[in-house]
């Protein structure tokens, strides 16, 4: 059965003073009012968080959630596929809409995170590393600085080329009044900023927020017929890969990019040349190189080169994170999948207003952990 | 203490060990001390943002065994673990050396379940 989005909304994002129950509720209403369904249509209720139980010491948000949003008898299950939580939310909507189990699902992907320290966060998020991993300090940034080392010594890739990723998810925050961060930097700033896990720097790396995003999903059939323009998910694939990092075969191939995005253009009948926008998981700038490499776009240890040309800007062959990414939106885990898919579902419905780009077919890559888990969506316009 | 990394029927090792071989399903039989050999140095991060317990800065490397004179399937093992300085580069040969405690259990996210695991190690020495 075809799967369609009808509605999508996210909060601002950034540091709220609102805990995770209102945040989720937030999100959860401006969906449904966008969409103009009413909550007793919803027959499935999905929330993507990652670690409320570890942030707030609040447990049972689905629970909290439903009963906010007066959706009530509908099945409710939170979902937690750490960073790519909120991809793992569409895929259980996807599931819940296209088995026939649910005519109407409704996505609130959420987190609340900046009450803690960056020490405190960075532990939380370090938990899910191995325990002989946890023990030696390991972090998710200290990944990305060892990643990005290898990366650039071995495709002798100018250190630039990931200052340009942050230069340009920051140019395109500018035009997203839902992003923590609306200010443009210039290269020397980012090549400049303080050093957090050599060889990266502090710009580039994602910031830590609060936030929340919805989507709505029916049937093909019933979003024709009540909805006036909506985007339908063509395909989608999810994969998992080593718990252990350097147990990989290749530091710099992200197998479950890989996986998931080949499941995803298969079920879609697309392949790489058909995207018109995508929103990849810039947690860290490396990440956007490993992913455009991953999911075909460029060919392995070459994807700095689209940066450095520009191709992956607004203007380009193929924009990048219109939205201003992880790194200048922000990044409440959980929320963070969900809030792709609102970017790409906005783009391809022409509602997204100045980051307007002409897209028809859309695509959003989520990562959890450090690609241990990834979700790739492709979406379309509907015709 | 070893540096023990596991070996399965089929000649695959991997550190850590796991139940089953990551690459064929095998039940792991078999360990290797790692721990008196050398390696070299993959990649390297100096990471300054730490989490609570941890030192400040924190040199990190993942390095790679080599692990053919075995005569097993695979001929080199990797291993992530803190650095003893933060003067290394790509490349540099390390050698494990032992320390009893790599971080404080006591503070952090784990404090009150730091008995679930063991807190001492390697760190890698530059040769």
């Amino acid at each position: 059965m075809g799967v369609a989005v009808i509605g999508a909304s996210m909060t601002k994002f950034g540091q709220r003073d609102a805990w995770i129950q209102e945040l989720l509720s937030q999100a959860g209403e401006e969906c449904l009012d966008d969409a103009g369904v009413t909550p007793d249509d919803v027959e499935h209720l999905y929330v993507s968080n990652m670690a409320s139980g570890e942030f707030q010491g609040q447990t049972g948000v689905m629970n909290a959630l439903a009963h906010d949003l007066g959706v009530l008898p509908a099945y409710s299950e939170r979902v937690d596929q750490t960073s790519s939580s909120g991809g793992a939310g569409i895929y259980e909507a996807w599931q819940s809409v296209a088995s026939g189990a649910s005519d109407m699902t409704l996505l609130v992907g959420g987190e609340k995170m900046t009450h803690k320290t960056t020490g405190q966060a960075t532990d939380i998020i370090a938990s899910i590393t191995h325990p002989t991993e946890y023990k030696h300090g390991v972090t998710l940034p200290s990944f990305a600085g060892m990643t990005a080392r290898h990366y650039l010594e071995r495709f002798d890739a100018p250190r630039e080329s990931l200052a340009r990723v942050a230069v340009k998810n920051h140019r395109n925050g500018v035009d997203n009044p839902n992003a923590q961060f609306q200010k443009e930097i210039d290269v020397e700033t980012a090549l400049e900023s303080p050093i957090i896990a050599d060889p990266l720097r502090l710009y580039d790396f994602c910031p830590i927020t609060d936030g929340s995003a919805a989507m709505l999903f029916t049937t093909e059939e019933r979003a024709a017929e009540i909805a006036d323009e909506y985007a339908v998910v063509s395909g989608i694939g999810g994969a998992t890969d080593t718990h252990v990092v350097h147990e990989r075969d290749d530091p710099t191939v992200m197998g479950g990019v890989v996986e998931s995005s080949e499941e995803a253009y298969e079920m879609a009948g697309l392949g790489p040349d058909d995207l018109d926008v995508a929103e990849l998981h810039d947690m860290f700038t490396i990440l956007e190189f490993l992913q455009l490499e991953g999911i075909g776009v460029a060919d392995q240890g070459t994807a700095w080169e689209l940066a450095m040309d520009g191709e992956t800007a607004k203007d380009g062959s193929l924009p990048v994170n219109t939205s201003g990414g992880l790194k200048s939106k922000g990044h409440p885990l959980g929320a963070s999948g969900v809030a792709q898919g609102v970017e790409i579902y906005e783009q391809l419905v022409g509602e997204a207003g100045p980051r307007q780009v002409e897209a028809d077919v859309g695509l959003a890559c989520n990562v959890g952990g450090f690609g241990n888990c990834v979700i790739t969506t492709v979406m379309e316009a509907a015709e | 203490m070893t540096l023990a990394a596991g070996s399965c029927p089929n000649g695959h090792v991997s550190y850590p060990t796991h139940p089953r071989c990551p690459e064929c399903g095998e039940p792991q039989d078999e360990t290797v001390d790692l721990s008196d050999r050398t390696a070299e140095v993959v990649t390297w991060t100096t990471s300054t943002a730490t989490p609570p317990g941890v030192r400040e800065p924190n040199t990190l490397a993942i390095v790679e065994f080599d692990v053919s004179d075995l005569d097993a399937e695979d001929e080199f093992v990797r291993a992530l673990g803190q650095v003893t300085t933060d003067d290394v580069e790509s490349g540099d040969a390390v050698e494990p050396v032992y320390v009893e405690e790599l971080r404080d259990p006591d503070v952090g996210l784990k404090r009150e379940t730091q008995a679930s695991q063991d807190w001492d190690g390697y760190r890698w020495d530059p040769v």
